[in-house]
């Protein structure tokens, strides 16, 4: 099987229906998704598919199509994403083990709506847990980030 | 004065007398000094100048021994120690070094002494002081109760300026110049010709030095990174960027995965089990019974989990009742029974006669179980050989797990390497190590393998040691306008003796002070006031959460307290402004109501708000919450909370931590709860178990008062008062006054 994470090509060798997240972290190595709940919950293994926020926990490898991007796609410490940008100058972390999914999820939002309201950022970002309840920095570096991408 | 006597008739409660009258210890262990771990295997050329530096060729290194659960201990240790060693702490190693008794907690077990926070005179004050010596000498290296920064204030910034001046003295001998005549800056010496030597030069001729300790340190006004508004986490990128390695993100050579599945019935055995599919199935090399239940070891971990669930399981019985319903009516059956009578550390004026007369109030509350579920589940990786067992995992308790792991393998303590990581939060879960136990079992059954065991979600929800359901009855009595009577009784089962008894083999005897802590304790006078402990028998095992007893202590105290604020007629903040009898928690009150703009609880139709206050781990906070009626339900709209924790040293985390915290107790107190059916918990995940989501989320504002004195943490004191002011506030919108947690089994949140 082939699938292309972060612009890389991988052949695996796994049953079909394990999931996307356990594909990238114990058979690629790739441990930006984390694995919080395994069904849908908790939003902590938010991965892009073809620019589109989805969680790895639920996507069988055999029904995977497109090329996927993790947190570590996304931006690197030396060459960070507007939203990784936002999240620092906001300060979010606390644990930190949720916001590599909140950060996922806000950038696929942002990229459909760089003008969001307040109620959009609440709905669009309500399936991902912080259980340090990071959750009013989220929200301000989302208004942040929205303004810095709306402004081009 | 009867104050002396009063004292002399209390006992101590566990976690303090209690432990020390089982340690005999003598003045010579109490002042001995603990070798310094770091000089250990020092190569040439290093120098460990204290425990906490370590400088090479190559570098500085910080050793930050208190857990990093997300509460940014790692930084604020490392900004301690950097402030005065004059270097920018982003540029050296921050690592937790190996377990030791050199880092044991000095200061956790302080507020366990039979006084009052707020009682800071010289009896109290020597007694908390005194506590430092069972902690040293069990060997108490835990990160827990709000401690770290009180613990290292003085510690982690001496060990700083005995680096600065030992390192000043090499280079002072080097050069043949006096060492009052140099000064330090970025990691260097400088000269009196403007010249600068590199630390890390210095370091040889440092570890031959005797190290400098005459020092007196820099006066706050000097600070260059502590306080400072603009201070940045020094885990932020890392953790903005998926590149932070916790546990269950390390790779260790040649590792396998496992999980393992145990009597969902905590503390219950494993009778049998049927393994033939797991067997067979893709991945799995090996099927290991451990203690309570079986591990599967696999090449990965989601095919362990899979094969695991494969396994047919005999359970044995439960050591606990079977469901919540009868675990609350042992609890009240056990609240104010004399043969359950396990503490009273508050009793002024006469309440037994105050109660023969008048109009008396009576309440019930209870507040449920309560997971911890922190979102990164359970996990180790340990690697057992005939002379070395390495553990890599993220605990609060490196030294307990170092000596467990010892006792288990047969090794010596020194022989035992616990690497600790950064954690996918904890809230109180990794006090605990089960978990740890069972990866040391499958690691000896695959001895020079490293074993990465994971729980799932479902076994981590399940296996909680939760936090503990209780029950309050409280009676009152108001007289003149006034709150005249105060009377609760609240039960709990212990938690601190099953805790040492799982750590140390040794249950501890005594009264259980965290029944009561949060309500015998807070800083006001009323005529007759009482709060009494009943101690209910052991149920389902349980743990410290997140502000421990004031979690739920906060809110049976509190929210009485607005009850007879309310039957008084008077103003809910105003009374207890009123009643307070402690300058620094009047201010914090009276600063809650200017933040909020307090003028009474209505705010206009359908719109109300409660004012709480709660003093723990020393700090007074108070909070205002407000709400709106929907149509649909409860809307929380705004939560302010003032709080004196003394100096502030990192004001971009501590608000991170205040509003962390306020809102972790709020989402608890509106919608979670751990239930019990059949034996088990009846939530297994997050689609059971609710937690506060972006939406439910108010916005919050926080202001930080610096009258008190002494330095505090602030990781706890900010959740126990949401939940009295949420269900205050919506007193106030609704006319409803809900008494038992969560609020939702009650009303609907929006």
């Amino acid at each position: 099987m082939k699938l292309v994470v972060n612009g890389t090509s991988h052949d695996i060798d796994v049953e079909p229906e394990m999931p996307l997240l356990w594909v990238l972290r114990d058979e690629l190595g790739i441990t930006g998704p984390k694995y919080g709940c395994g069904i849908a919950q908790c939003g902590a293994c938010t991965v892009h598919i073809d620019g589109e926020a989805v969680k790895s926990c639920q996507v069988e490898i055999g029904d995977l199509e497109g090329e996927v991007t993790t947190i570590e796609g996304l931006g690197t410490p030396d060459a960070l994403h507007v939203v990784q940008e936002a999240w620092i100058a906001h300060q979010v972390a606390q644990c930190g083990y949720c916001q590599s999914g909140q950060i996922m999820a806000a950038a696929s939002f942002l990229a459909t709506n760089s003008t969001p309201s307040d109620a959009e950022i609440d709905e669009a970002m309500s399936s991902n847990l912080c259980r340090c309840a990071t959750y009013p920095r989220i929200r301000a570096a989302v208004q942040s980030a929205a303004t810095k991408l709306s402004e081009g | 004065m009867g104050k002396v006597k009063t004292i002399a008739r209390r006992s101590f409660l566990i976690g303090s007398a209690a432990i020390v009258g089982g340690v005999a210890f003598g003045t010579y262990l109490a002042k001995r000094a603990i070798p310094n771990p770091l000089l250990q295997g020092l190569a040439e050329g290093e120098a460990a100048i204290t425990p906490y530096v370590k400088i090479d060729a190559t570098g500085i290194t910080l050793i930050t021994p208190r857990a990093d659960k997300g509460q940014g201990a790692y930084s604020i240790q490392a900004s301690l120690i950097a402030e005065e060693l004059d270097i920018d702490p982003a540029t050296a190693t921050i690592t937790p070094g190996l377990p030791d008794p050199a880092y044991f907690n000095g200061t956790v077990l302080a507020e366990s002494v039979p006084f009052p926070a707020y009682d800071q005179g010289k009896i109290a004050e020597t007694m908390r002081d005194f506590m430092s010596v069972p902690a040293k000498l069990l060997e108490v290296q835990i990160t827990g109760g709000s401690s770290t920064v009180p613990d290292g204030y003085v510690t982690l910034r001496m060990a700083g300026a005995v680096a600065r001046e030992t390192l000043k003295e090499a280079a002072a001998r080097q050069m043949g110049v006096s060492r009052d005549q140099l000064s330090t800056k970025d990691g260097h010496v400088i000269l009196p010709d403007g010249r600068k030597i590199p630390y890390s030069d210095l370091a040889p001729a440092a570890s031959k030095l005797d190290p400098i300790t005459d020092i007196d340190l820099r006066d706050p006004k000097e600070w260059r990174i502590l306080g400072k508004a603009d201070t940045k986490r020094l885990d932020m990128v890392a953790k903005c960027t998926g590149t932070e390695t916790y546990g269950l993100d390390l790779q260790v050579e040649g590792m396998v995965h496992a999980t393992v599945r145990s009597n969902p019935s905590v503390g219950g055995e494993m009778v049998g089990f049927d393994a033939t599919e797991a067997q067979s199935m893709r991945g799995v090399s090996k099927i290991v019974p451990v203690s309570g239940g079986v591990g599967v070891i696999a090449d990965n971990t989601w095919r362990a989990i899979q094969a695991v669930n494969a396994i047919e399981f005999e359970w044995g019985p439960a050591p606990f009742p079977e469901s919540s319903e009868q675990m609350f009516d042992i609890l009240e059956a056990a609240v104010g029974e004399d043969d359950k009578y396990d503490h009273r550390q508050r009793d002024e004026g006469n309440v037994d006669d105050a109660v023969t007369r008048g109009e008396i109030i009576e309440a019930s509350y209870r507040i449920p179980y309560l997971a911890h579920a922190p979102l990164e589940p359970m996990n180790a990786i340990v690697r057992v050989t005939d002379d070395a067992c390495e553990i890599w995992t993220g605990t609060q308790i490196p030294l307990f797990v170092r000596n467990k792991a010892a006792a288990l393998t047969g090794l010596k303590p020194e022989q035992v390497f616990v690497y600790g990581h950064p954690m996918g939060g904890s809230f109180g879960h990794r006090l605990e190590m089960t978990h740890v136990e069972q990866t040391f079992e499958l690691a000896m059954a695959v001895k020079g393998t490293p074993v990465k065991m994971t729980w799932s979600r479902e076994e981590d929800m399940a296996h909680e040691y939760p936090r503990p359901a209780a029950v309050a009855k409280a009676r009152g009595k108001v007289l003149d306008g006034k709150v005249d009577t105060f009377d609760m009784s609240v039960a709990q089962s212990a938690i601190v003796s099953g805790w040492f008894d799982r750590l140390m083999g040794r249950p501890v005897p005594g009264p259980d002070a965290t029944i009561t802590t949060g309500s015998w304790d807070q800083p006001f006078d009323i005529p007759n006031y009482r709060v009494t402990g009943y101690r209910a028998p052991d149920m389902v095992p349980v743990t410290s959460w997140r502000s421990v007893g004031a979690s739920g202590n906060g809110f049976f105290h509190d929210c009485f307290l607005d009850e007879l604020i309310h039957a008084a007629g008077a103003d809910p903040l105003a009374e207890r402004i009123r009643l307070c009898l402690h300058d620094t928690s009047r201010k914090v009150l009276e600063a809650v109501g200017e933040m909020s703009d307090w003028n009474g609880p209505s705010l206009g139709p359908n719109r109300g708000r409660g004012v709480s206050f709660c003093m723990s781990f020393g700090v007074p906070v108070a909070q205002v919450i407000e709400v709106t009626n929907t149509e649909d339900g409860i809307k929380v709209d705004k939560l302010y909370c003032a709080v004196d924790s003394g100096p502030v040293l990192d004001p971009t985390n501590f608000e991170a931590q205040v509003s962390g915290g306020a809102l972790f107790g709020l989402g608890h107190a509106m919608s979670s709860e751990l239930t019990y059916a059949d034996h088990a918990t009846e939530q297994t995940n997050f689609d059971g178990y609710e937690a506060l989501r972006l939406y439910q989320t108010p916005s919050v504002e926080v202001k930080a008062l610096s009258n008190a004195q002494k330095i505090r943490g602030i990781g706890e004191p900010a959740v126990p008062p949401a939940a009295p002011a949420l269900a205050n506030a919506i007193f106030a919108a609704t006319g409803q006054r809900i008494r038992e947690l969560p609020l939702s089994k009650h009303i609907d949140f929006v």
